[in-house]
């Protein structure tokens, strides 16, 4: 317990930070959050991290194209694809690409998310009513032909993911946000704020939106394993947007100049490690953060 | 009494909250079963009374209660405050109103935000009343100083779980009398203490209420803890108004029956004290489906047809008023 | 006197917390005769529940009982091999825990949850449990037809009975129930208190009652522990403690409760002040700092419970001067001017 006698009032963003309440006492979480840090690192700085440009076709000094290169041949760490591009360069990048995704969706997932479900359980009748409505909608939507057909009917995109998840994975956080709010509108002190004449906003934002962050968060770093998982699905298949690398459009260019058949290993578990590390992570910390909220739940 | 002449600053005409319950499969067959949490209370309050509202869980006293404070809408009926009527108070009055009306909760642990300092719970009213931020802490330190709760700078930047239970009641009887209101709904504000910190919560609630002149209405299903804070004690079963008067009337002659067996059931300390058996059958109300005509005849030992055919009405029967055919001598 | 059912001498029970250690109970003793209702009371966090829970050697994970004796039947609780205490239990020793009405389970039927245990630890056949069913549900007033219901289909009131039936079920020698009627309203606490009395003397079983209210003691009780701070401060017939209350708390907690019969107009005195925190308790009496007859020695040795009448022992430096020391309690003047609990 914290012995909050000496603690003097904490700063808004350390209050902030607090009601996050990462998950830092979770060896796997910990462990997730390091997994995150180095892969938003290597975003941050994938100009000077990777060695040439990920979509450059190289040569080799006697002109000829520097394609399907073994590890280290040349000096290109993870080899070459067949259209003589440097595998690792195109790793590097498409962690950005993940992260952009990933990143975004979950915020929309989260910000749409909560939004609805603090409407929907504070306010409860009719609103609550028509929201949770349109929820049952979201959830009969299957969701890759939905993404697929989105990226038919607009341009392909990498964003198509992003607009598809907000527009369709809003509703399990939204659901379990509600039923969060509606045993928190029922605790004393929310009534008590009503009674000193707190308007129903200073309510939500006081007293109950502190206390389902972690909520939104915990359903944020789900949708993040979940977006780039939709988007290496959807390049994979072919629907991803060809002018940006990404750890899946890695894997379909594989796929397409089969890899396989020619044992070129380095070219397609690269990105599906950094796949599975980045949706484990997102994993891990969820399951940090589960502990924390359902602490029945563990053991 | 003198209070006879002052008029009265709560008027209740008969108020009713009806809830549906069983969801929408039962709506849609037609009739979902109504549940009748508060049906056809009148009684008014005068200023600077007191008063009780006794009865088992389920009877629709906490209802009442939050009918009165607007935590929850009456479906029927009106509810008058100072000739206001509370349903229609919107924006400024309204915030006029939640200054000038307040609860305090049953649970101490639960009513204040644990993620909220003492100084932070008592602002909120404050704040919302445009204090001026120069001057809360000295209303906060003076209003911790008439609950009674010694050197109060000391806890202002406490956090709930740091407070004892009786401590964390002061606190909350604290942020309903900082916007010095006129009125307070108590809500069993003792029953989750310890026996031995009860009393001093209830001395300190019986002097503010003095010093400030409240009036002031005191939930329990305890009649001695009604009695230790209040002249006028209303019995409620099952959402309705049983018997309505002086407490020490209700105490020393119980007229009826139900009212009878709440003060045979009175827990007493005093080993000496003869017990009667309690007049009062077993069971326990059911809100869903309560009986025809008196809601109370399934479990009353003096039940006669007439009881199953008719709802007894409350009428004046020498100080006070009952709603048992026993007392109805028009028939 | 014959021997008491159960005997407890001694008994420490600790909590590991942190890095410390925490004596919830420290050296508790007192006996339960056979046929008699035996009221442990006091405030919440004195060790009442840790003792019955104790008694039943089913505790927290990082408690133990680290001393004393509870003799039983001849034998001793405290060293009894975890298989043999595990068959007394239920059998011999039935525990009603807090709020049991609400811990029953809600999606099989009370019939099957009695079934459950007249089966499964009973060992009956299940034409018998049947039939026990039915008797147990007579005993505690009710209908046999509603044997098949869900939990959630009685009232509060109902579902204690339902608890009590299970604790009654193997026909326990000894029945502990902790707070068995704290959160009910009081015409159904009555109900359950006068049920409990019946049934006591009807099947002559031996109940420890563990709660906060005195009230509920002057009812039911043949005999008081009065418990503070992990230590019994006072213990003897329910008459003697409650008509002479010796030990200043005991006094603190009688006059603190409203009381229907006396003068309208009297002010009810609170014990002001907390129990002190068992982590780093007071060197003499526990109850020193909140106690308004406080001598000197009362800060630095602690008190032995010993007899001052027959059947009435007091854990109390004062005690001889029980007398004088109750009328002075009985005045408010008494008690004010100490820290706010």
């Amino acid at each position: 317990m914290l012995d909050a006698a000496v603690e003097r009032k904490p700063s808004l963003i350390g209050r902030m930070f607090r009601s996050l309440r990462l998950p830092l006492n979770d060896p796997f979480a910990v462990l997730g959050l390091l997994i995150y840090a180095v892969f938003v690192l290597t975003a941050i700085f994938a100009d000077q991290i990777a060695p040439y440009d990920p979509t450059e076709i190289l040569y080799t000094p006697d002109y000829n194209l520097a394609a399907d290169l073994r590890p280290g041949e040349d000096g290109y760490i993870l080899g070459t694809t067949s259209l003589g591009r440097d595998i690792f360069s195109q790793i590097v990048h498409g962690s950005r690409s993940a992260l952009l995704i990933g990143i975004t969706a979950a915020f929309m997932v989260a910000l749409i998310g909560s939004i609805v479900g603090l409407v929907s359980g504070y306010f409860r009748g009719w609103v609550d009513v028509i929201l949770m409505r349109l929820a049952d909608i979201a959830f009969g939507i299957p969701f890759l032909p939905f993404v697929i057909v989105l990226a038919a009917f607009l341009e392909p995109s990498i964003w198509n993911v992003v607009i598809a998840m907000a527009l369709v994975l809003w509703r399990d956080t939204a659901r379990v946000i509600r039923s969060q709010v509606l045993t928190l509108r029922s605790r004393g002190y929310v009534d008590a704020a009503r009674v000193a004449g707190s308007s129903d906003l200073k309510i939500i934002l006081r007293h109950i939106a502190p206390n389902i962050l972690p909520l939104s968060f915990l359903y944020g770093s789900i949708a993040i394993g979940w977006a780039i998982l939709t988007e290496a699905s959807i390049s994979f298949l072919g629907f991803g947007d060809p002018q940006s690398i990404s750890w899946g459009y890695m894997l379909q260019d594989a796929f397409a100049s089969q890899a396989l058949a020619k044992q070129a290993y380095y070219w397609f578990v690269p990105p599906g490690i950094c796949i599975i590390l980045v949706v484990s992570a997102g994993f891990f910390i969820t399951r940090g953060y589960e502990n924390i909220l359902f602490p029945k739940l563990g053991r | 009494m003198t209070m006879q002449t002052s008029a009265p600053l709560i008027s209740i005409e008969d108020a009713r909250l009806h809830y549906k319950v069983g969801g929408a499969l039962s709506a849609l067959r037609g009739n979902p079963p109504v549940v009748k949490a508060v049906d056809g209370v009148t009684f008014t309050i005068r200023r600077g009374e007191s008063v009780g509202l006794l009865g088992e869980s389920g009877c629709g006293k906490t209802s009442m209660g939050r009918l009165l404070l607007k935590l929850e809408e009456a479906t029927g009926g009106a509810i008058r405050f100072d000739g206001e009527k509370i349903a229609d108070l919107r924006g400024q009055a309204l915030k006029r109103y939640r200054s000038r009306a307040q609860f305090i909760f049953q649970n101490p642990f639960d009513a204040i935000n644990p993620r909220f300092t003492i100084r932070q719970t008592l602002s909120e009213p404050l704040e919302n009343a445009g204090v001026p931020s120069a001057e809360r802490e000295a209303r906060i330190v003076s209003v911790l100083e008439l609950v009674r709760l010694p050197e109060p700078r000391q806890y202002l930047d406490r956090y709930p779980h740091q407070l004892s239970g009786g401590q964390l009641q002061r606190v909350v009887m604290a942020r309903a009398l900082i916007l010095e209101p006129d009125f307070v709904v108590a809500d069993e504000p003792v029953s989750m203490l310890d026996v031995s910190v009860r009393a001093g919560v209830l001395n300190v609630f019986r002097d503010v209420r003095d010093r400030l002149g409240l009036t002031a209405i005191y939930i329990s299903h305890d009649l001695a803890l009604v009695r230790y804070v209040c002249e006028r004690t209303i019995v409620m079963y099952l959402g309705k108004v049983m018997e309505d008067g002086p407490t020490e009337d209700i105490v020393h002659e119980p007229l009826h029956p139900y009212t009878k067996a709440l003060v045979a059931a009175v827990p007493v300390p005093d080993p000496n004290q003869s017990h009667d058996a309690l007049p009062i059958g077993r069971g326990a109300p059911d809100p869903r489906n309560p009986p025809s005509g008196c809601v109370f005849r399934d479990r009353c030992p003096h039940a006669f047809d007439r009881c199953s055919r008719e709802v007894p009405h409350l009428r004046q029967t020498g100080t006070r008023h009952v709603a048992c055919h026993l007392f109805d001598r028009t028939e | 006197m014959t021997e008491p059912l159960l005997s407890v001498r001694d008994l420490k029970v600790s909590y590991k917390v942190g890095s410390g250690r925490i004596d919830a109970v420290d050296g508790a003793s007192f006996d339960v005769p056979r046929s008699s209702i035996v009221g442990l009371v006091g405030e919440s966090g004195c060790g009442k529940t840790t003792v019955a829970r104790a008694l039943t050697r089913v505790i927290a994970d990082n408690a133990a009982i680290t001393g004393g004796q509870m003799m039983f039947g001849g034998r001793d609780l405290v060293t009894l091999p975890e298989r043999e205490m595990n068959a007394l239990r239920w059998r011999d020793i039935a525990f009603i825990p807090q709020s049991a009405m609400n811990s029953l389970d809600p999606v099989y039927t009370v019939e099957y949850q009695l079934n459950e245990v007249l089966r499964r630890r009973g060992g009956l056949g299940r034409r018998d449990a049947r039939r026990r069913c039915e008797e147990l549900f007579e005993l505690v007033g009710i209908d046999r037809g509603r044997l098949s219901d869900y939990p959630h289909q009685f009232s509060g009131g109902m579902r204690q009975r339902v608890a009590i039936a299970l604790a009654l079920a193997l026909n326990p020698k000894l029945v502990i129930a902790d707070e068995p009627v704290t959160a009910l309203d009081v015409i159904v606490q009555r109900q359950i208190l006068d049920q409990l009395r019946e049934l006591q003397a009807a099947l002559g079983i031996s109940v420890i009652l563990v709660t906060h209210d005195i009230s509920v003691v002057a009812y039911i009780c043949d005999r008081t522990v009065v418990m503070y701070a992990g230590k019994v401060v006072e213990s003897g017939t329910m008459q003697a403690t409650l008509t002479e209350p010796s030990h200043p708390y005991t006094m603190g907690l009688r006059n603190a409760f409203p009381d229907l019969q006396g003068a309208a107009s009297g002010v009810l005195t609170p014990i002001e002040g907390a129990p002190p925190n068992l982590a780093f308790p007071p060197p003499g009496c526990r109850f020193a700092p909140r106690c308004p007859f406080v001598l000197d020695t009362c800060r630095t040795v602690q008190p032995p419970l010993e007899g001052i009448a027959a059947d009435h022992a007091v854990a109390c430096h004062r005690a001889g001067e029980a007398a004088t020391l109750r009328e002075k309690a009985a005045r408010i003047e008494t008690w004010m001017g100490r820290a706010v609990a």
